[in-house]
């Protein structure tokens, strides 16, 4: 058998763009019949894919990206955007959502949140929650709190539950005030709200319900990180884009997306992912990716169990009992 | 089944099983294997075995051999707690196993 590698996500990245763009001309002016697409454009891969990819099909006028910053974002988040939508030649509007999050108490909340398990955490101190590497020995996926004070020091702390649930619950403001306003601007355009979640966050649930989970249509969501990234090449997403590690820019000191969801980085995991979905052994899939077959199968577990953890984020409203005859959600 | 372990498996149908008693884990039960437990769960279950049994769980402890099952939890909460007390000693007996009975 040959060894298992990188290569098999390798894409045919011509004809994938075609067939994506071909998609999304079939599903924004024929299925969901509006005239263009709302982007939220984060400076990340992404959504500046997703960007490209509407540009590609609709065309640029058709295409509105949307820059959302807040206090929090990192510096480069706001010009990366904006460098992209003069590449791409797209409308822009900005919304700074600050003044929203304040209003409904977003960084509050969450600062009290966290001064429940950390009572001295202050103006000048930044926190972001983490996870353990998924594969250290059968750990459990339990966040810890690590707070950096303003002289620069570091410490990680353990979270209550009612911590833990009231940092997420208020954080997640931000994703869904972001949706709120793709909406706004999609309903006065006439346009429809692209999502722009990849493969992994997509399976494995790395999404906020209401907030970046809620779009009416996600053209990369089979797409495994790797080939986002061979994708925005082809497709000419600035360099400066592309050499970006993957953020979460969402809590105010600055988290990796592997530290805080996936623990594992993107390209190991991508290929964890295509291995156990395509039947290949952990000890095959090891040697691929510089770990043992004992740390794979961890990583394997570790899919399942947010598989069947995030199934509420896709799942929509249950009802008693089917409401149109044909037994459809609709 | 042992008083510890009672005491978690009352938490676990009271706070986990929305008070389902049939669906209550018998002694040696993996709650990973049975989808019982998540990771909200772990950590409402740390806490309350914290405040309970008055005890602190390192980071490090956090594992399956030591939370996955009533029996491995039983285990992990008696090396925790203070001995009981030689009755020829010094009183502070048994501080931590009647902490938090309310």
């Amino acid at each position: 058998m040959a060894s298992f590698s990188a290569e098999v996500l390798q894409l045919d990245l011509a004809r994938e763009a075609e067939r994506i763009c071909a998609a999304l001309r079939a599903q924004v002016f024929g299925e969901l019949k509006r005239r263009g697409a709302v982007v939220g454009l984060s400076g990340g891969i992404d959504s500046s894919v997703v960007g490209a990819l509407c540009a590609r099909a609709l065309g640029p006028a058709r295409v509105l990206g949307l820059l959302m910053p807040e206090r929090e974002s990192a510096a480069e988040t706001l010009g990366l955007s904006r460098a992209l939508a003069q590449h791409l030649q797209i409308p822009t509007e900005v919304e700074e959502i600050s003044p929203v999050l304040d209003g409904l108490g977003c960084y509050r909340r969450r600062d009290a949140a966290i001064r429940a398990v950390a009572p001295e955490y202050g103006p000048g101190d930044t926190a972001k929650l983490v996870l353990p590497p998924v594969t250290e020995a059968a750990r459990y996926n339990i966040f810890s709190l690590v707070i950096r004070s303003a002289d620069g020091r570091e410490r990680r702390l353990r979270l209550t539950p009612q911590a833990y649930l009231g940092i997420v619950a208020a954080t997640n403001f931000k994703q869904r005030v972001r949706t709120m306003l793709a909406y706004y601007h999609a309903d006065r355009l006439h346009y429809a709200v692209a999502g722009t979640p990849n493969r992994l966050e997509y399976d494995q649930g790395f999404f906020v319900k209401a907030g970046d989970g809620a779009a009416d249509f996600k053209p990369i969501a089979h797409l495994y990180k790797s080939q986002v990234y061979a994708l925005a090449e082809h497709l000419g997403v600035p360099e400066s884009i592309r050499s970006r590690p993957p953020t979460t820019d969402t809590y105010p000191l600055a988290q990796g997306q592997d530290e805080f969801f996936f623990a594992l980085p993107y390209a190991e995991l991508d290929l964890c992912l295509w291995g156990k979905d395509h039947g290949v052994a952990a000890a095959a899939v090891a040697p691929a990716i510089g770990l043992t077959p004992a740390q794979v199968e961890q990583v394997f577990a570790d899919i399942e169990r947010k598989r069947l953890t995030t199934r509420y984020l896709h799942a929509e409203a249950l009802l008693v009992e089917a409401v149109f005859a044909d037994g459809a959600s609709r | 089944m042992s008083e510890i372990e009672h005491r978690v498996r009352q938490f676990i149908i009271d706070n986990l099983l929305f008070g389902d008693e049939a669906a209550a884990p018998a002694p040696e039960t993996s709650f990973l294997e049975t989808r019982l437990i998540d990771s909200t769960g772990v950590l409402e279950l740390v806490h309350f075995l914290e405040t309970e049994f008055s005890i602190s769980i390192a980071d490090h402890e956090l594992v399956p051999d030591n939370l996955d099952s009533l029996r491995k939890i039983g285990a992990l909460v008696t090396r925790k707690q203070p001995r009981r007390a030689d009755p020829l000693a010094p009183s502070r007996s048994g501080a931590g196993e009647e902490a938090g009975d309310g």
